[in-house]
């Protein structure tokens, strides 16, 4: 665990006081869940470089097919042809692999295990997870899962290459394409793991919500940040096992030859036995999983996005309540939209409009969300935070996003864009991007709790502005190429008729050097994030004055997180510049008895 | 921590709260199945399968074991601590039966010209029936470690969070097998 040593040493000093563990027990089986926190942070930091880097290199072959590449060669070898210019095997592998990499790695894992594990118990007011012991093993079955999908990037043939979705029968039969031999298995053993990680992370999630809140701390008291986190588990417990079925199913197609999913398949010269599967199947299954899983993508992001908004506009939430019917109206819709990605599949029109409509319902609830952001925004006394500015970046995104999933909804104008680059565009803005944001506005915002420092704020401005308007100059103009016929995945487009392909030439070039200067930009971050565990300045208890309770905490927070009992709740989190308060932040601990000067008449009764 | 405290904040011991939301997590697995098995039986070109004698016995021996796991429960509430071990092995052994029944059960399908690798109305009730069974070694499992513990005394009427966790998993995968066995049933009638 290299990751972990880095910031052994700050972890050290700060948990002195406490009962000796052993290294072993402190830092890498940890049952602590501020340090499980950081163990997904950190190895989510190292999935998203190599996510990254993967679509940084398949950018080139868009942008500059006819660059040679043969100077890179000692780092990825024989991914080249020999003239130098990326194996259009390999480029459908890394296709597959930043997709995998992206959704499940860094913006599931990386991103709930990391906050929903360090702030379920912190603002709740809980000593730890329910079950500190399987908390810790849903680390352990990550970085296993982790280990093996590393490993399938190295084997002979290459890591799974059927797309993200793995849709059968590319990915069940190995003589397909070679990234479905070895490579394929080793991504359906990989994904089993992970199902079990999220699977033993979520369960640990709902019932830490349920059960461990400190006293005072009702349903309606919790930060909104809870809310998501809560609805984000529940969604993780319904879906991803449908996920493991799906799989299960096509190991059994691989191995043992069964035809769940194959039928009627004359491949390579040779006619296939198998009778009686449907590949729709596959698709049903996996997309069961695959819309709710976007929601898991997303829907931490709005939770940390609604903390950080209120902290630094000094104003409570605005609709607290819509927020929270918002986020569960979110979650039952998530399942019953799944059938959108399926459009072109053949299924009944009418069942299409059906899927169409449920999908456009989805704009209410996302449009209240938007539109609470804003009001909260709105004549707020803001403080730009480089965690604000990726929060405001963020809604910025869900919105510009949001409005393009208007048009892929609808089952009819999806049959023109469907599988284009509008559709890459549509997602890597609305989830990618914005999910993203939210990770790194928790980043920023968190970080004083996680390692008692803080970042360095005009490094987090450079990093904010060059990821913002990066990030819209790499996925924007996607929009008009999708709108052009692109299809998504293609390795070239040789047979566009003449013109074609040359007129849209110079925009992909545009958007590789923007990927290029923005993924270069994450560098910023990187620095600034290791650096400040050493050296950044030393964070105060409460540095941005915020109210929910982890700021309660002294500024090492030691296992079990408070040194003596913990705080009672009293009031909500959102009591921000009330009037008539000496301060314009009322911590959620502090009782109404001690606040006469600002209580309003309907707080008297509490 | 106060009962006033304890009346307006939903509380139950989060060790048996997690085995309730594990058993949702798994029946999300079965309903995916099922589902698609449903789905599939509703096309054209399939075929139906006569249940083999031994799922009905293997359906009658995991009612029984149940039966054997709530009266073991009862007795660790009583601190009757000798029936509580028969019980437990009691249910323990039946649910041992049962997965050797549904072998025997899977070899009179494959008699009965009824293959796993073939058209998936076929392959369907092995899977079905061979998931089922992967929980149920998990349930066994956690019979020992009750068993365990039951040795040790510790378990009695003053500490029931472990059979009662057990126990309510036992019985859900009971109910879960009688599920698919009669899903089964009518859709192969």
């Amino acid at each position: 665990m290299k990751e972990t040593k880095l910031y052994e040493e700050k972890v050290v000093d700060a948990h002195e006081e406490h009962h000796e563990q052993s290294f072993i027990r402190k830092y890498i089986f940890s049952e602590d869940h501020k340090t499980i926190a950081k163990q997904f942070l950190i190895t989510g930091i190292f999935w998203a470089i190599i996510g990254g880097a993967f679509s940084f290199l398949f950018r080139i072959q868009l942008g500059f097919p006819n660059v040679d590449l043969t100077s890179l060669s000692p780092i990825i070898g024989n991914w080249l042809t020999p003239q130098g210019k990326i194996d259009p095997e390999v480029y459908l592998a890394l296709i597959t692999m930043h997709g995998t990499i992206m959704v499940f790695f860094v913006l599931t894992a990386g991103l709930s295990g990391t906050f929903l594990n360090f702030l379920i118990p912190l603002q709740l007011g809980a000593r730890d997870m329910a079950s500190g012991f399987l908390n810790m093993f849903s680390y352990w079955f990550f970085f296993l899962s982790s280990v093996i999908m590393l490993t399938s990037i190295f084997v002979e043939g290459g890591p799974a290459s059927g797309g993200w979705t793995v849709y059968p029968p590319l990915s069940a039969l190995p003589q397909a394409v070679s990234g479905s031999g070895l490579g394929m298995t080793l991504w359906l053993v990989s994904m089993s793991f992970f199902v079990v990680s999220a699977l033993l992370g979520a369960l640990n999630y709902i019932t830490t919500v349920i059960n461990l809140r400190t006293e005072g701390m009702t349903f309606f008291r919790m930060p909104l940040t809870i809310w998501a986190f809560l609805i984000t588990a529940i969604l993780g417990v319904l879906s991803f096992p449908v996920l493991l079925s799906a799989a299960l199913l096509l190991i059994m197609d691989r191995t043992f030859g069964t035809s769940f999913y194959l039928s009627d398949i004359y491949i390579a010269g040779e006619a296939l036995s198998n009778q009686g599967g449907s590949a729709i199947l596959f698709q049903h299954l996996f997309w069961f999983l695959g819309h709710p899983e976007v929601y898991i993508v997303i829907l931490p992001s709005l939770g940390i996005a609604s903390e950080v908004i209120a902290t630094c506009s000094r104003k409570p939430i605005f609709g607290y309540k819509a927020m929270v019917y918002s986020l569960i109206g979110i979650g039952i819709l998530s399942f019953v939209v799944w059938a959108h990605h399926m459009f072109i599949s053949g299924m009944n029109p009418f069942l299409g409009s059906v899927f169409t409509i449920l999908t456009l319902i989805i704009a209410v609830p996302s449009a209240i969300k938007s539109f609470n952001y804003i009001a909260t925004l709105w004549r707020g006394n803001i403080i730009f935070t480089p965690a604000m500015l990726f929060s405001i970046g963020l809604v910025s995104f869900f919105i510009s996003g949001g409005v393009t999933g208007l048009f892929l909804g609808n089952s009819v104008i999806d049959i023109n864009l469907h599988d284009t680059y509008f559709v890459v565009a549509h997602f890597h803005i609305v989830m990618g991007s914005a999910s993203f944001f939210g990770l790194f506005s928790g980043v920023y915002h968190w970080f004083p709790k996680m390692f008692g420092r803080m970042m360095n704020r005009n490094l987090g401005y450079v990093h904010f502005w060059f990821t913002f308007i990066g990030a819209y100059l790499v996925f924007f103009p996607l929009h008009y190429i999708g709108i052009a016929g692109f299809p998504r995945r293609y390795y070239s487009f040789t047979n566009f008729e003449a013109g074609k392909i040359e007129s849209f030439m110079d925009l992909n070039v545009f958007v590789t050097i923007a990927a290029g200067i923005t993924f270069a930009a994450q560098f910023i971050f990187l620095f600034n994030f290791f650096y400040s565990i050493y050296r950044g300045r030393k964070a105060s208890q409460n540095p941005w004055k915020s109210n929910t309770l982890e700021w309660t905490t002294p500024v090492n927070p030691g296992h079990g997180n408070w040194p003596g009992k913990i705080p009672k709740v009293e009031r909500w989190a959102y009591d921000y510049s009330k009037p008539g308060a000496k301060e314009d932040f009322i911590p959620q601990n502090v009782p109404y008895s001690k606040t006469p000067e600002s209580n309003l008449p309907e707080d008297e009764h509490h | 921590m106060n009962n006033k405290t304890k009346s307006r904040i939903l509380r139950m011991n989060p060790n048996i709260f997690l085995v309730w939301i594990f058993m949702i997590s798994i029946s999300m697995i079965f309903v995916s199945l099922v589902s698609a098995y449903i789905v599939k039986k509703g096309e054209p070109g399939g075929f139906n399968v006569e249940l083999p004698l031994m799922f009905y016995y293997s359906s009658f021996i995991v009612v029984l074991s149940s039966v054997f796991k709530q009266l073991a429960y009862y007795s660790a509430k009583k601190d009757n601590f000798k029936s509580l071990k028969i019980y437990l092995l009691l249910s323990f052994i039946g649910g041992l039966s049962f997965l050797f029944i549904q072998y025997l059960g899977w070899v009179n399908l494959v008699d009965g010209g009824v293959y796993f690798v073939g058209h998936p109305d076929g392959s369907f009730i092995y899977i079905l029936s061979g998931v089922h069974a992967i929980h149920l070694i998990s349930g066994l499992i956690f019979i020992l470690v009750v068993y365990v513990f039951s040795i040790k005394f510790k378990i009695h009427s003053k500490n029931l969070n472990l059979i009662e966790m057990s126990t309510t998993y036992w019985h859900f995968l009971t109910f879960l097998w009688v599920y698919l066995f009669i899903t089964l049933y009518f859709y192969n009638i």
